[in-house]
């Protein structure tokens, strides 16, 4: 009996399943966090990614990935999306999706960037921009099971209007050690030009790395490049650095 | 032109896993060209065109391809000098 349960569960994570959306709430000028409702859901980690397709009334389909954004909470499912002004995907989901509408979501998929709740040792989170999503679903997981896994966040971004979760993030206080860095224009007083960040304030933000983080880089291509290339550089080994790009 | 764009090898988890049935992202394999051991995860995917390319992330030879069309999925796996897959969980 047991062999036969394998394959039928596997068949139902990678099944498409409708997706229902219930709510929707804004992160940021061009950022909504979507709530749906998944019947069936099997769960998920702290930091893997969902598949959305859409289908258009003639046929025409396509799909993307979006890190799921919240902590395992039954059957509702939210990602937060940015919109990409030319894209061809997000800006139907951030704008015209409305409130009761489906979509299609395959997974959760995805094994390696992922922070597990039996995980002790520290960890480093770098975020650029809309990278700090799948990486608050770890800061989100880490407080709903009260993890006491001490973690450190460096949060690059354009500027303080581009910034997500940024109320919830104060709240999350304990542990969590949390460096912002703005890299077009910062809020007034802030104390370190705006600029991009240098392996000084990757230093400064961290760890040492012979307390032997996990260290987990999201953000645009360019940024990972960058940010797993210092992580290198000041010592942190290449095994302990996981990254996800996105486009 | 710039190069086209990549993203890691967690971005195709979820067309190989339903072409081989398992979470391959934690799958390891070594890369015919070079030699270099990785988990498919630290490659690099290219996800553009009709089907889905893994290369190499030290020497960008292409490691692995995936073309799949609602009847049938073809895959050359041809620049993996092996690959080591985790029993599912």
């Amino acid at each position: 009996m047991a062999r036969a349960a394998v394959p039928r569960r596997l068949g139902d994570r990678l099944s498409w399943k409708t997706a229902r959306l219930t709510d929707r709430r804004e992160e940021s000028s061009a950022a909504r966090t979507l709530g749906f409702e998944v019947p069936g859901w099997p769960g998920h980690l702290a930091g893997q990614h969902v598949d959305v397709r859409l289908t258009a009334e003639d046929g025409y389909s396509t799909q993307r990935s979006y890190s799921v954004a919240s902590a395992p909470d039954g059957e509702r499912v939210e990602l937060t999306v940015q919109r990409v002004d030319d894209g061809e995907v997000s800006p139907y989901l951030t704008d015209e999706l409305a409130v009761g509408d489906v979509v299609e979501v395959r997974g959760p998929v995805g094994g390696w960037f992922v922070w597990r709740p039996e995980q002790t040792e520290p960890v480093y989170l770098l975020a650029g921009g809309s990278g700090l999503v799948p990486l608050m679903a770890m800061i989100r997981v880490r407080r709903t099971v009260g993890s006491r896994a001490p973690f450190r966040l460096l949060y690059s971004v354009r500027s303080p209007e581009h910034q997500f979760f940024e109320s919830e993030l104060r709240l999350d206080s304990s542990g969590l050690d949390r460096t912002y860095l703005y890299s077009r224009s910062t809020p007034a007083g802030w104390p370190r030009p705006a600029g991009r960040f240098t392996a000084a304030d990757l230093a400064a933000a961290g760890w040492p790395p012979d307390f032997e983080p996990t260290c987990y880089v999201c953000g645009s291509t360019g940024f990972v490049e960058r940010a797993a290339g210092l992580l290198v550089a000041v010592g942190h080994h290449p095994n302990r650095i996981r990254t996800e790009r996105f486009g | 032109m710039a190069p086209p764009a990549f993203l890691d090898g967690n971005a195709a988890a979820g067309d190989l896993e339903l072409a081989f049935g398992t979470d391959m992202t934690m799958a390891s394999g070594r890369c015919a060209g070079c030699g270099e051991q990785m988990m498919l995860a630290q490659t690099h995917a290219y996800l553009g065109g009709p089907g889905t390319v893994l290369r190499c992330p030290v020497c960008g030879s292409v490691l692995l391809r995936l073309v799949r069309s609602p009847g049938q999925t073809w895959l050359d796996a041809g620049g993996l000098g092996h690959l080591r897959i985790p029993a599912p969980a």
